[in-house]
């Protein structure tokens, strides 16, 4: 697995949507993961495709279904690397603060 | 779906033999299991147990399947949390497979812990210690050393 697949793979919106409806609910066929998206099934399954190639999802045969997980092995590994490095507690404070001050705009 | 599961996934430049001997190895595993170890002998029907460094056991279960380097089950209950041990035992699955990663030898591990329940807090709660502890196993075997020495 390379860092490289994996940055490419999080460089688009629509796997980044894909990757968040699997952390809401991780073991999902393709169907249930394409339902109510503005996205083609093929879509899906080539954004799919890129995300399991840089292992962020993998997959598990119940049965005749496939089920779709997020795997955060390498999301936890870039967290290690690039933000714990670089010190998490001022990053945290910094995106509260960014938090609070666009809350008040609206 | 009437279980809850996760499954892991991380490839690492080793051999199937050490990751086994990584995986299986009291004083290896307490390198990189967050403070705590895990022990038995690694047979299919023997106890086994995950134990804290003070020696209080966090987890303990029994060895269902060990085909080294292969494929190891382990069925495992949650023995310090009464919400968690109430539900029940859960089975851990580890698989070895070799793979060629960037042209070189490498071994790609599965890990798939799963419980026969809906909305397991037992799968919630490891499914945030997995990725910690393969970072380290990754780290530790690559280079020598972990990322997270002790549970923060």
């Amino acid at each position: 697995m390379e860092m490289d697949d994996v940055f490419k793979a999080l460089a688009d919106a629509s796997r980044r949507s894909l990757l968040d409806r699997l952390h809401a609910r991780s073991g999902q066929t393709l169907n249930e993961l394409c339902e109510g998206l503005a996205m083609t099934r093929q879509a899906v399954t080539k954004h799919l495709g890129i995300l399991e190639e840089a292992n962020l999802v993998t997959t598990f045969r119940q049965g005749r279904e496939k089920l779709h997980y997020l795997n955060p092995v390498p999301i936890h590994q870039i967290g290690e690397r690039w933000i714990r490095k670089f010190e998490r507690g001022k990053l945290a404070a910094l995106s509260e603060l960014k938090r609070r001050l666009e809350s008040e705009e609206k | 779906m009437s279980n809850s599961r996760f499954v892991y996934v991380t490839y690492i430049k080793t051999t199937p033999e050490r990751l086994w001997f990584a995986l299986t190895d009291k004083a290896f595993t307490q390198q990189y299991w967050l403070g705590a170890c895990c022990e038995s002998d690694w047979k299919a029907g023997s106890p086994w147990k995950l134990a804290f460094s003070d020696g209080r056991i966090a987890d303990a279960g029994e060895i269902v399947e060990a085909d080294p380097p292969r494929r190891l089950v382990i069925k495992w209950r949650n023995e310090w949390s009464p919400e968690l041990k109430a539900e029940g035992y859960s089975l851990c699955t580890f698989e070895i497979e070799t793979v060629q990663d960037a042209g070189t030898d490498a071994v790609k591990l599965r890990v798939i812990h799963s419980i026969d329940r809906l909305e397991s807090a037992f799968i919630q709660a490891v499914s945030g210690g997995w990725p910690r502890i393969l970072s380290n196993l990754k780290s530790l075997i690559e280079t020598g050393s972990v990322v997270i020495p002790k549970k923060a």
